[in-house]
């Protein structure tokens, strides 16, 4: 990924969209271990960024605005969760979208406080004290941005392999004798949703720094739907699954507006459908299948 | 208190006015995602593009039956045409190649590829229609205003949205509530809906059902779009607002009810008109405020049933 972003500079921009949506993705994945499908997180997506985009005059360093960002995002999610950790499936999936299209208008509609559509400019920040300039700048971000999804990425995987995170799991099938053994399944889906919450305003802070502009089109909830689509094209089946989702979903849709403008979300669209008719485990899933299958013969010999 | 009906009582009724209006096209919309959801367990994404298709394809037919020299009464019949024909072409297309292949899966397989045909027919409608507005309303115009009476005052108000939009959603859940209770093709339906495997045993064809109520709930779709065709111009856009609308009306009424759809509808859609004559800025979120209000007090929505949970 290093040499693709040292090799083409355009691809850096792309490269640090897409680690960002990757690890609001992986957030995504952590509340699908539980088989829960939230329609509603480019709501903290949203909110980390216009934190960042309201923040960056009166405070502009970088490594204050990110931990900010991420932190504000992961309050609401705490609040927002007590509320929505009661619900299963469609109506959690519902009440999440309820809620962001709720935060979507705000940001559209009072204009005198969010700029409305026209969005919210971000200037450069400075990183530690320094001010940088173009290409340095976006280096550290890209830098930035691939830390944490490394970060994040393990602290899931290993999440995922304790006990809050194999209870999440017990959500999914069978919710009730989870109860049974004594863990409260709601406590278990919040704290997944704080931290699902945390990453998506991560990935809203990248975004902002990346794009250096806001708008509310980043809330609006196709936008959550796109995050659910690359947990799901990348395979929900291993962290790193999200961050391949998202350089193909980013790298596809770059390609296609450049062939035919209109139909990028079309063909988006008819890669999802084959993804899920053809390969239900997603990219991952592929991948780690043709390593099984290369490692199929050798073990085949060693079987009693 | 009197002072402020004085003032404002003229914007209430119109208000009130546009929200029975917008609330018999909400409907429509809802209560066919309702059914499908009730039946195919499968919450279908792309149902707002049907609506947006059938509205442009109801546009479309307008304008050329206009063109034809045909007389505006017969922009009517293009708006039933154009259901007609989104629902009987895209219906069984739909079901057949896509969502027959994702039963039973992960519902969030099955969500996404809901989704997915959604991010395509949203490209199809900018493909076909472009981005320019479309407009047609030589039918609305045909049927002229009417003066309601409003206290002292009058509120001239088009017929169309009167008496014809309330008229066929009014007729709609009659006539549905009608043909699930008392036809036997309407009992399948609902015996599929509270337990496909008894139904099934039973010697039912689920895939009959699927199929049959797929296709109705998308011509119900398009018929609530053809229907607004001739209130507002059509935008590309459409499609992404009416299914979060038709989300909170199905959520908040509680999924498999369809006199809950209708009344929720309402509440929704005369909520909204007062948000946009008195609130402007609150307009995009009544719908979800009430949403979300309902769910907190109700989890199983207004009129939904408590399911048991299994062990």
């Amino acid at each position: 990924m290093l040499v693709a972003a040292w090799a083409a500079p355009w691809l850096k921009f792309v490269l640090t969209i897409a680690l960002a949506k990757g690890i609001a993705a992986l957030g995504i994945l952590l509340l699908l271990r539980a088989g829960q499908v939230s329609f509603g997180h480019a709501l903290y997506v949203g909110l980390g960024a216009y934190t960042v985009a309201f923040l960056a005059p009166a405070m502009p360093e970088l490594l204050l605005l990110l931990p900010l960002a991420a932190l504000a995002a992961a309050a609401l999610g705490l609040v927002v969760g007590l509320f929505v950790a009661r619900y299963r499936e469609i109506f959690f999936g519902m009440l999440n979208l309820a809620l962001s299209m709720v935060f979507w208008s705000v940001l559209e509609k009072f204009y005198a406080i969010t700029k409305g559509t026209d969005g919210i400019r971000v200037e450069v920040p400075r990183v530690a004290g320094a001010a940088l300039q173009g290409e340095t700048y976006e280096w550290t971000v890209f830098g930035i941005a691939l830390a944490l999804a490394f970060g994040f990425a393990a602290f899931a995987r290993a999440y995922l392999a304790s006990p809050m995170g194999q209870a999440l799991a017990g959500i999914k099938t069978r919710e009730t004798r989870l109860e049974f053994m004594g863990i409260g399944a709601r406590r278990v889906l919040l704290a997944a949703y704080v931290l699902s919450a945390l990453m998506a305003g991560c990935a809203g802070a990248l975004i902002a720094m990346t794009t250096r502009h806001v708008t509310p089109l980043l809330a609006y909830w196709t936008a959550s739907g796109e995050l659910v689509f690359i947990a799901i094209l990348g395979g929900a089946g291993g962290v790193l699954g999200p961050f391949l989702g998202a350089v193909t979903y980013e790298l596809v849709r770059i390609y296609a507006a450049a062939i035919i403008a209109d139909a990028w979300q079309a063909i988006l669209g008819a890669v999802l459908l084959l993804v899920i008719l053809f390969a239900p485990g997603g990219l991952w899933g592929m991948i780690a299948g043709l390593f099984r299958r290369r490692a199929a013969p050798a073990t085949r010999g060693t079987m009693p | 208190m009197f002072g402020w009906f004085e003032e404002n009582g003229l914007l209430l009724g119109l208000a009130l006015l546009d929200g029975l209006a917008s609330a018999a096209l909400i409907f429509l919309v809802a209560v066919g995602l309702n059914l499908v959801f009730g039946v195919l367990r499968v919450l279908n994404v792309a149902h707002g593009s049907l609506y947006a298709i059938g509205a442009y394809v109801a546009a479309s037919l307008g304008i050329a039956f206009a063109s034809g020299g045909l007389p505006p009464w017969a922009s009517f019949a293009a708006l039933v045409i154009a259901a007609a024909l989104v629902g009987a072409v895209l219906g069984p297309a739909i079901e057949g190649l896509l969502l027959r292949r994702v039963y039973g899966q992960e519902q969030v397989l099955q969500l996404l590829v809901t989704f997915a045909l959604f991010m395509i027919l949203e490209d199809v409608q900018k493909l076909v229609w472009g981005v320019q507005p479309v407009h047609h309303d030589a039918g609305l115009r045909w049927l002229g205003t009417v003066d309601v009476p409003f206290g002292t005052d009058v509120i001239p108000f088009t017929a169309y949205q009167l008496f014809v939009l309330p008229g066929v959603a009014v007729l709609t859940l009659v006539g549905l509530a009608w043909f699930l209770r008392r036809t036997l093709t309407g009992r399948v339906i609902v015996a599929v809906t509270t337990d496909r495997e008894a139904a099934t045993a039973m010697g039912i064809d689920a895939r009959r059902v699927y199929l049959l109520t797929f296709t109705f709930g998308a011509a119900l779709a398009a018929l609530g779009g053809a229907l607004s065709s001739p209130t507002a111009a059509l935008v590309p856009g459409i499609g992404a607002q009416t299914i979060v609308l038709s989300f909170a009306v199905v959520a908040t009424a509680g999924l498999g009810q369809i006199e809950g759809a209708a009344l929720t509808a309402l509440l929704i859609g005369i909520g909204r008109s007062i948000a946009v004559y008195f609130e402007p800025e609150l307009e995009v979120v009544v719908p979800y405020l009430i949403m979300v209000a309902v769910l907190l007090v109700r989890p199983q929505g207004l009129f939904g049933v408590v399911e048991t949970r299994r062990v």
